[in-house]
């Protein structure tokens, strides 16, 4: 029989979504993949809000995870719009080839 | 039961997960993440919370994720720039990145610090029945209530901005 799920292994399953989220957004060389990693923390993060929600007893957690939600679609918008006037830019999807600020 | 279920949804967001950062067809990325995000909405049922658990269908699976699909076919990218000169080397690379890899690396150092110090009580048993919607919208429209007519000025600056920034200069 396996135990029931405690706290800690929600918070462990968090910490390992959230760390390849981070991986993925230094280690990878497409925007869209970037964002896509960055969906991945805001979700690792939306799982500790539940499951402490859960330990507490209370809904906050779940009212903070609808605003999560709705910044991450403003994100995403906004970023998805960036990413199509960069690409029609540089022909690239490669955040290497836009460094017009770099010095 | 519901432990058998956690580690099947665990098991299933991680791989799914480790797989959006591995694909190099962006694709095939939005696609396994879809199913990341299917399996974190079955943990938000066994934590007893299905309204997060239908909007994490509804908006992210349905919404934000169909979004990342339009942009992905419309600009029909599918492979990733290879890598060049002094980036071949695994976690190499220019500054900020190398910089990046050790950070993450120092991240996961401190997360499994902290989570084996943590000694948590399993999670309390629950007597009533699941968190109801009707609970979650009185506290919306009581306590919340600036914070969620901020949000609705928030999406249509979203909105505005990404109209203005993906349109085609004339």
């Amino acid at each position: 029989m396996i135990p029931e799920a405690t706290l800690n292994h929600y918070l462990a399953l968090s910490a390992i979504l959230f760390s390849i989220g981070t991986a993925g957004v230094f280690l990878r060389r497409n925007l869209i993949t970037i964002l896509l990693s960055v969906e991945v923390m805001l979700n690792a993060v939306n799982l500790t809000f539940v499951a402490v929600d859960r330990y507490l007893g209370s809904v906050d957690g779940q009212i903070i995870v609808f605003f999560v939600m709705t910044v991450a679609a403003a994100e995403a918008a906004v970023g998805l719009a960036i990413v199509i006037a960069l690409f029609r830019h540089k022909d690239t999807l490669n955040p290497d080839a836009f460094t017009n600020l770099k010095w | 039961m519901a432990g058998l279920y956690f580690w099947i949804f665990a098991v299933i967001a991680v791989v799914a997960s480790l797989a959006v950062v591995g694909q190099k067809n962006p694709m095939y990325s939005v696609l396994l993440l879809i199913t990341s995000f299917g399996a974190l909405s079955g943990l938000y049922i066994l934590l007893n919370a299905p309204f997060v658990a239908a909007i994490q269908i509804i908006i992210y699976a349905g919404a934000i994720m169909v979004l990342f699909l339009f942009v992905v076919m419309l600009l029909n990218v599918p492979t990733e720039d290879p890598v060049q000169g002094y980036h071949v080397k695994l976690l190499g690379g220019a500054g900020p990145r190398h910089f990046g890899a050790v950070l993450s690396v120092v991240l996961v150092g401190e997360l499994i610090f902290v989570l084996s110090r943590l000694r948590l009580a399993p999670m309390p048993e629950t007597s009533g029945p699941m968190t109801s919607v009707y609970q979650i919208g009185l506290k919306l429209y009581r306590e919340y209530a600036f914070a969620f007519e901020a949000t609705s000025v928030l999406i249509l600056l979203a909105m505005v901005g990404a109209v203005i920034l993906a349109r085609k200069e004339s």
